[in-house]
């Protein structure tokens, strides 16, 4: 028998978030697919600690924050398969179900169906191949993360003189880790001229260890045929263009990348859920279901967060309505309106609401495109005005999470816009 | 001592060990680097062309034609990838339209068959996605994509199983003629041989000045390519060359045997022979060149660039011939169409050892090998069997080109394994997709680490670094 109500696919924190919601709001009969050999997925890696402030009270380490919710899957009893890795999910013609193809050891390759499938597969690094930076292609050019799994998890030393391209907040965070591990960390250099990590991680992981945080610089060449001899970082303009003649260079037997992250959606397209190009993240309604019916996206697949705890949180939920799905079918009859992205806003999700579904309190997810100081936030629909916030400070690394109560949006009739207002604030 | 040594296990050097493994010979492959295909072989466009490019008469042309006809039935018996996909040849300016119609001739006096000359809206009908520009088409059927890593491998893994001894990281710093044949000076100690072929790719100048005071020119010709992910392979379904314009010799754009779209080479000669890097001014050109040709490329995918060097000999030709010295005999200059002419140079090399060396048939040659066990191109049953007696193969390591844990491993344990990361993305393609080895290798890593008895920090990307490791444990 290879029929159940609810497949979750990935059994880091989103999936687990999931499984431990849908578990809770009564589905018994559903299944983890994981493709590593342990619960946890990328927080396993992440030992350094800060996670959790906003779920547990506490700060924790990833591997710590990992295992309350690997806890809480067991205590539940909802069951997992490790070493799992899905191939594909399709429809089925003519049902409701869902057909999952999987591979393992265990079950060989075989097709499990289900009546909804939450994705939760999370997000992959840019490589330095799509970054296009010329030069030669050395050992010691890692991304980030996978410098962070050589080091954290298979205890390998990977170099001593270290240049970081980009300053997402993997890379601060293996700024500080290289440091600790008796690295010379000489820059980081980021094309943007402000930072795409988290303001804390600047402070704790360059700051304190004298680390500079080279704004608006980037990699133009890289040297070293077998091994990496060095790198040389240049200043670049308002179009991010590299500035001739200053260009410096930097010896280094080690070049980290972090310079975005891309949710891995390759699932997602080929089940054929519709794809918002502003997030490569699946386009979701208020209750996270994508443009397939059943068919859920939670967590860094989602849209790339800054925090595991929204991650939790964003994900609990989409556990909670396949459950509701499942159970008792989601209302498809009511009005649904679009969810835009005005002015200083890249994305949102939700992209849609539709208003028979809302919860008591409703999110709405979004990032800046810019750096905003001294704005307002506005949500509006039509001439009507559902939010105002000001914020004295909005940046792109940093997720902002709105809420809307249900009686503020059930009678609307006007498609809803966010965006930033920057002047009689 | 040896009956033949061959320098260099690119795809020429392979090739001829081999042919030669054919007769009962002594052959071994001397190569400078810890695996073979490491030189020209491994960055090139993986065309196996038709062999209409190439002047009457040439050696180019003899042995393009006949390599591109003796490939279907390799590729079958050596279990490489290998695909005739057709070419064009686009034309933009009406006045070289005459062009297409002497390519067309020249394809009938080399012996080319499955050529013809179309209009634009025709070959726009048979390449949707072509450039308005395009005003006139040579279609040529027979070209073929391959998988020039796989192909050099097969080569080689035939002539390791038909008894060639391949010296790896073994870097040739000098040659001494005697009565016998050549001591052959190494890294790794002398080796004696009676004949030597020099297929040392962009150092063949270097090895033939060792013996010889003729010169022989040979210039690295540096061309840059952008590769992108699989969303983008179906874009064109055949290679599309363009006619050279103003703008200089065009590029290609072609879909690889493994599903992804190629974009390249640009052409320039530089002096350092080691120089595959990457320039901003090199990408920038395939991308500005490479759109004349289709439309909406999707540059936003590019998985990885890179570039090879072409050994550009200044004959203008393959110079294939023994030298003036006595037994040594040259296999230099091998530019474009060199990956398509191998086997057939292979043949033609063999044909040169046996004006000095007698050759009598090998009775105990295999003519087939068979290659690792690509996971995916199995159908569910046989995949289904393979995790039965093998559990590794229900594993999958690389994500985005779905390997296996079985793959890697039968890549790192056969005879002529991976001892880097780069050997086993050659044999198997883990981390040759969309993140490019992020999330493998730290367990590619391991699986050669175990195997090689190192450290995981020790195991390298490419290069000697591996296996000297090895070697200077034991």
């Amino acid at each position: 028998m290879n029929e159940y109500s609810l497949l979750i696919i990935g059994g880091g924190p989103a999936g687990m978030a999931a499984a431990v919601a849908a578990k809770k709001a009564g589905v018994d009969d559903l299944l983890i697919l994981e493709r590593d050999s342990v619960l946890g997925g990328i927080l396993n890696q992440c030992i350094h600690n800060g996670f959790g402030l906003h779920t547990f009270k506490e700060e924790l380490t990833g591997p710590e924050y990992a295992e309350r919710y690997a806890n809480m899957v067991k205590e539940q009893g909802i069951p997992f398969e490790l070493d799992t890795m899905v191939l594909a999910v399709e429809k089925v013609q003519g049902s409701d179900k869902k057909a999952v193809t999987v591979i393992s050891a265990k079950r060989g390759v075989q097709t499990l169906y289900a009546k909804a499938v939450i994705l939760a597969m999370g997000c992959r690094e840019r490589p330095r191949g799509a970054l296009n930076i010329p030069g030669s292609r050395p050992q010691g050019v890692y991304t980030a993360g996978t410098a962070q799994k050589l080091v954290n998890l298979e205890g390998a030393k990977i170099g001593k003189e270290v240049v970081i391209l980009g300053s997402g907040d993997i890379g601060l965070i293996m700024a500080r880790r290289m440091t600790l591990e008796g690295a010379h960390v000489a820059a980081v250099a980021e094309l943007m001229p402000y930072s795409s990590g988290l303001k804390r991680n600047i402070v704790q992981c360059l700051d304190d260890y004298g680390i500079p945080l080279l704004l608006s610089h980037t990699v133009v060449d890289i040297k070293g045929r077998e091994k990496l001899e060095g790198v040389y970082i240049a200043k670049v303009d308002e179009n991010n263009r590299p500035i001739e003649g200053t260009q410096e260079y930097y010896p280094c037997d080690t070049l980290l990348l972090s310079c975005g992250l891309i949710p891995e959606n390759e699932l997602t397209i080929g089940a054929g859920v519709e794809i918002d190009p502003r997030t490569n993240g699946a386009s979701v309604s208020e209750s996270l279901e994508t443009s397939v019916e059943g068919v859920f996206s939670c967590g860094n697949v989602l849209h790339v967060h800054d925090l595991v705890d929204f991650v939790s949180e964003e994900s609990a939920r989409a556990g909670e309505n396949a459950a509701k799905y499942i159970q008792s079918g989601i209302d498809r009859s009511s009005k649904t309106l679009a969810v835009n992205a005005g002015n200083g806003v890249r994305y949102t999700v939700p992209s849609r609401i539709s208003l028979a579904n809302l919860a008591p309190l409703n999110h709405i997810r979004f990032r800046v495109t810019g750096v905003y100081k001294n704005v307002s936030i506005v949500v509006s629909s039509g001439e009507k005005e559902l939010l105002r916030k000001k914020s004295q400070i909005l940046v792109p690394s940093e997720m902002v999470d709105l809420i809307l109560k249900q009686d503020k949006l059930k009678d609307l009739d006007n498609d809803i816009s966010v965006y930033i207002e920057e002047v009689g604030v | 001592m040896y009956d033949v040594l061959i320098i260099g296990a690119g795809v020429v050097g392979c090739a001829a060990a081999m042919e030669l493994s054919k007769y009962k010979l002594k052959v071994c492959v001397a190569e400078k680097e810890s695996d073979v295909c490491e030189g020209t072989s491994k960055a090139n466009s993986a065309i196996i062309h038709a062999g209409f490019d190439a002047k009457e008469g040439t050696l180019k042309a003899k042995l393009n034609v006949l390599g591109s006809q003796m490939m279907p039935e390799l590729a079958k018996k050596l279990d490489f990838a290998y695909k005739r996909n057709g070419a064009m040849v686009l034309c933009f300016d009406k006045a070289d339209l005459p062009k297409l119609d002497e390519l067309e001739q020249r394809a009938r006096n080399n012996g080319v068959d499955g050529v013809r000359v179309v209009t634009g809206d025709e070959a726009r009908k048979l390449e949707p996605s072509l450039s308005d520009e395009v005003c006139g088409a040579l279609v040529a059927e027979t070209s073929g994509i391959v998988c020039p890593f796989e192909m050099t491998l097969a080569f080689a893994e035939n002539a390791l199983q038909n008894g060639v001894d391949f010296k790896l990281s073994t870097l040739v710093t000098g040659i001494d003629k005697n009565e016998n044949g050549f001591t052959v000076h190494t890294s790794r100690g002398d080796i004696q041989t009676k004949v030597i072929i020099n297929a040392a790719g962009v150092y063949a100048d270097k090895i033939h000045a060792m013996v010889s005071s003729k010169p022989l020119g040979i210039t690295p010709r540096r061309g840059e390519y952008l590769l992108m992910d699989k969303a983008a392979g179906s874009l064109v379904s055949r290679t599309i060359f363009q006619l050279p314009t103003k703008m200089g010799k065009g590029i290609l754009v072609t879909p690889t045997v493994h599903g992804n779209l190629l974009a390249g080479p640009t052409a320039e000669n530089i002096d350092d022979k080691d120089n595959v890097s990457t320039t901003k001014n090199g990408l920038d050109e395939v991308k500005a060149k490479s759109a004349l040709s289709v439309k909406n490329i999707p540059f936003g995918k590019v998985i990885t660039s890179f570039t090879g060097l072409r050994a550009v000999g200044d004959t203008g030709d393959f110079i294939i011939a023994q030298s003036d010295v006595k037994g040594f005999i040259n296999a230099a200059g091998i530019e474009s169409p060199g990956l398509s002419s191998a086997p057939a140079i292979a043949q033609y090399l063999c044909e040169i050892v046996g004006q000095i060396l007698p050759l009598e048939t090998n009775t105990d040659y295999i003519g087939t090998r068979k290659g690792i066990t690509h996971f995916t191109a199995l159908s569910k049953d046989e995949q289904n069997e393979l995790i039965k007696r093998e559990p590794a193969y229900g594993k999958i390591v690389c994500r985005c080109e779905t390997v296996t844990e079985g793959e890697i491993l039968d890549a790192i344990n056969r005879p002529l394994g991976a001892t880097t990361l780069d050997g086993v993305k050659r044999r198997t393609r883990a981390g040759m997709g969309r993140c490019q080895a992020g999330f493998c290798s730290p367990t590619t890593m391991s699986l050669i680490a175990k195997k090689l008895g190192i450290k995981i920090q020790d195991v390298r990307k490419s290069g000697v670094y591996s296996t000297q490791r090895r070697q200077d444990d034991e």
